[in-house]
């Protein structure tokens, strides 16, 4: 386990701290006792601990802009955190400094069906926005597997996808306005109720920045019908590389699936005793294939797949015959991850993006990495978007087991970023990609996001230890690498 | 490192160190658009080719300088297209261009703007050097979106010198079909049926008429005619050429101001003075006027959105909406980030930078 710092402040500088964010909140949105801010030491990464000097709750954006002026002027460093499900350790606390917490901002502010919009504070869960449209026809497309938990405050930093986000887009396709709060404690607006907003496009540079350029105070997001119709297919294969060519054969039959993905053996016979959504375990790979529209549009655009999925190989193909059979269907994939936990004491969870075409090659040489770190690696992949989500299986308690999974982990990352893929997708760099990001990007890249971190974030105080590594740090991980002869590391221009 | 990139590079080099201004030009087909012109042109069109086109990727790489007839051409032998459908005044709109400018076509309201499509971009910034952002795939979050920053940007940032796009499969059938109706009657239809699961792709309302065009699978399509009624649009094709590329007739005499609104598509219709034409559901509207630019202002921020003066008129108004002061200080960091000497295109998108 990686406990970052013990305790990294005086019992003097946190009464300074405490004292002056009192002045602004309410005392029970201040927490500072051990027993209080434990369950804020960690998020989705829970291998990464760190117990934080303070936490605050506050109730509205004037409460959240003068936390942040208060730690301005003390130049504390803020972590915003929202359900904290978070997979790269984003929300992980900064020892000496403040967890702002978006637990109490949680209210569906406006939901209009007739604009099919919705104005929600940070810390709504992503499941509540469909759930409230529902009643007029409309959902928040974006879905990642965790939606039931994670906050939008949450999936805006992450930039967050689901299965459905090849059709309907990621979350910076579906947000149109944002509400954030600066580190001076001002209050700004990105994007508007229209489709553009006049100069540079913040809004966009915002999403996926990982809670490191502002906190977050109200998002208006976009809400679509929801299709009549969805079915999806089932179809098996004997061999990930027909798998991975059915995949490209769909696309280039010029379909654009609602959603597209696929799981090794290892991954359908982790989840089939745990869910029972009738995957065939003996197959090298599973696809799910999924149409929405109108019936007579799912009619016609299933039987087209079933046929490309036929001609590219499929060993059995399913349709799913009603909704609660597509949601069976479905069950699988969405639990992969619960069900990791299920079967290992730990697992470690990769986010890597390749150029699809690379898949067999990626796959291969994963499966020899198993060999090299002796861990069991299971893989699910957003299919139709080149996203991969290697779970690398271990047991923290077992001696070299967590260490040995976090080299696996990068050198996956890097392997991806090798054959023209990047490190995350989805997930976010946070704390536990950073080493990564020396591989992916020059120094002068690096340069140019403090350059933009600095452009939002004056103070440099908001989660500044995360997603963007310093050259030092770079300096050290290189030396690391070569060191251990692993790397072509090479910190210089890539021209 | 490529010898017309050695020429980018020495250019700019040079002019940061004297801070001369430089002016990013393709083949020009929009100076008319932002504010004045400054500095000496550099010029990208020789630095253009296809980098890297896989169609099972949905993904096209090319160089800036490349033009959009050769990019069209590549795409249509593969079935896809550039879903935002950007004017390609003549095929001859470069790729660079199109991103810095941002503009997209008719398709915008049902797949997304520019911004929504680039994936990764290269770019020199003002010290020469040569940054990669974002990438060739679809979902990346490694480092800040820098890479759809630069859509919209005017080539402020620095020069775009290679782009990755996503691509889309186009429609397998298509119809457009047309409605008399007012403008209140057109908006309120156009919002209704945005809140209904139909495959609309485009929408114009001009004189009294609304056309809507469906795009998609064959079932969808046909099943949309039957709920939707109005009548068939004959050479349906050209008729949204023309508003893409911006010849239809609306766009022939913009003397006397062109303004773009970009209004919440629910906004009420806009009263001011003029002929107007609007688009993407109700959130474009474009308006020909001689009314002055503090009155569009304070009308289009009224009805939740903001304008610009797109094509003639008076530019000492300023072409782009004015920024909240906080938004601008951002900007200007962002200009002081990626050029620092302030020499790409400067005063092209607001006069101080
Ligand atoms: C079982 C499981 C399945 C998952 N499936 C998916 C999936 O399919 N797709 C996917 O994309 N992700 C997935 N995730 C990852 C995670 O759920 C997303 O990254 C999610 O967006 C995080 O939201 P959160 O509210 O939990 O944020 P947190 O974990 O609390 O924080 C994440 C980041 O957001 C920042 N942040 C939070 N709120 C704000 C705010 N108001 N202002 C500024 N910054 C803020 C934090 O500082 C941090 O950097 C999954 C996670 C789990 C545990």
């Amino acid at each position: 386990m990686n406990t970052l710092t013990e305790v990294a402040f005086t019992p003097a500088r946190q009464r300074e701290v405490v004292d002056a964010l009192r002045a602004v909140l309410p005392s029970s949105s201040v927490l500072f006792n051990q027993e209080d801010t434990r369950p804020y030491e960690c998020d989705g990464l829970s291998a990464y601990r760190q117990l934080p000097m303070v936490v605050v709750l506050p109730e509205n954006e004037t409460q959240v802009a003068a936390v942040l002026k208060v730690c301005r002027r003390l130049a504390v460093q803020i972590v915003p955190r929202g359900a904290g499900t978070g997979l790269s350790g984003g929300a992980t606390p900064i020892a000496d400094g403040v967890v702002l917490s978006t637990a109490r901002l949680n209210k569906i502010v406006r939901l209009d069906p007739y604009a099919r919009t919705a104005v929600v504070q940070p810390g709504v869960r992503n499941l509540a926005i469909s759930e409230a449209a529902h009643a007029h026809g409309l959902y928040y497309a974006p879905d990642p597997s965790s939606q039931i938990a994670c906050s939008i405050g949450g999936n805006i930093a992450e930039n967050s996808g689901g299965v459905h986000c090849l059709k309907y887009g990621l979350t910076v396709h579906n947000v149109l306005r944002v509400r954030m709060v600066t580190i001076e404690g001002e209050v700004v607006e990105l994007g508007n109720e229209g489709l553009d907003a006049p100069g540079l496009d913040l809004l966009a540079v915002f999403i996926g920045s990982e809670g490191m350029l502002g906190v977050v105070t109200e998002v208006t997001v976009k809400l679509v019908p929801k299709p009549q119709a969805a079915r999806v297919i089932m179809a098996s294969f004997d061999d990930v590389v027909k798998g991975g060519n059915a995949v490209a054969n769909v696309i280039a039959a010029g379909i654009i699936p609602a959603g597209l993905e696929m799981m090794d053996k290892t991954s359908s016979r982790m989840v089939e005793p745990f869910v029972k959504a009738g995957y065939d375990t003996d197959a090298e790979a599973i696809l799910l294939c999924e149409s929405d529209g109108t019936p007579e549009e799912v009619e016609e655009e299933i039987a087209h797949m079933s046929e490309v999925l036929r001609i590219s190989g499929a060993t059995a193909i399913a349709v799913s015959r009603d909704e609660a059979e597509r949601l069976k269907f479905w069950s699988g994939r969405k639990n992969a991850f619960p069900a990791a936990g299920r079967i290992s004491p730990d697992y470690y969870c990769m986010d890597g993006t390749i150029p699809r075409k690379h898949l067999a090659k990626v796959l291969l040489d994963i499966a020899a990495m198993e060999k090299t770190y002796q861990l069991r690696c299971a893989n699910v992949f957003h299919a139709g978007d080149g996203n991969l989500h290697p779970l690398i299986l271990f047991d923290a308690n077992a001696s070299g087991e967590f260490d040995r999974a976090e080299k696996f982990g990068a050198a996956i990352l890097e392997l991806c970023v090798e054959v023209g893929g990047t490190i995350t997708g989805e997930h976010g760099v946070g704390i536990e990609k950073i080493n990564s990001m020396c591989v992916q990007f020059s120094p002068e890249e690096r340069e140019a996001f403090f350059g933009v971190k600095r452009s939002f974030d004056t103070a440099f105080l908001l989660n500044s230890d995360k997603a963007i590594p310093t050259l030092h740090r770079c300096a050290e991980y290189g030396k690391m690498h070569v060191r251990a002869g692993q790397l072509k590391f090479a910190d210089l221009p890539r021209f | 490192m490529d010898q017309k990139l050695q020429a980018f590079r020495e250019t700019v080099v040079a002019a940061s160190a004297a801070k001369q201004p430089l002016r990013i030009r393709g083949n020009g087909t929009k100076d008319w658009y932002g504010q004045a012109l400054e500095g000496d042109v550099l010029d990208t069109t020789a630095y253009s080719g296809i980098v890297a086109y896989d169609p099972t990727e949905l993904v096209i790489t090319a160089r800036a300088g490349s033009t959009l007839r050769e990019i069209g051409r590549v795409l249509s032998e593969k079935n896809q297209m550039l879903a935002f459908e950007p004017p390609r005044f003549d095929g001859l709109a470069t790729l660079g261009g199109i991103v810095a400018a941002g503009l997209s076509g008719p398709r915008r309201q049902a797949v997304g703007a520019v911004r929504d499509f680039v994936l990764g971009a290269v770019l020199m910034d003002g010290k020469g050097d040569v940054l990669n952002f974002g990438g060739q795939v679809m979902k990346n979050v490694a480092g800040y979106d820098v890479s759809r920053l630069l859509a919209g940007s005017m080539g402020t940032l620095g020069l775009i010198l290679e782009v990755s796009v996503k691509v889309l499969p186009r429609p397998v059938a298509q119809h457009t079909l047309q409605f008399s109706l007012s403008e209140a009657e057109a908006l309120r239809q156009l919002n209704v049926w945005g809140g209904q699961p139909l495959p609309i792709s485009a929408s114009c309302w001009h004189r009294g008429e609304l056309m809507v065009r469906l795009s998609g699978a064959r079932a969808a399509v046909d099943a949309a005619i039957a709920r939707m009624g109005g009548q068939t649009l004959a050479y349906a094709d050209a008729y949204w050429d023309a508003l893409r590329e911006q010849t239809h007739d609306f766009f022939a005499e913009t003397a006397q101001g062109l303004w773009r609104l970009s209004l919440p598509s629910v906004a009420a219709a806009i009263t001011l003075p003029g002929e107007q034409l609007i688009e993407w559901g109700g959130a474009q509207r474009w308006l020909k006027t001689g009314a002055d630019a503090a009155t569009i202002r304070a009308a289009a921020v009224q009805a939740g959105g903001h304008a610009t003066l797109f094509r003639g008129g008076d530019k000492s108004v300023g072409v782009f909406h004015p920024l909240q002061p906080a938004v601008a200080r951002i900007h200007r960091h962002l200009k002081n980030t990626f050029d620092p000497a302030g020499i790409f295109n400067r005063g092209r998108m607001y006069p101080d930078f």
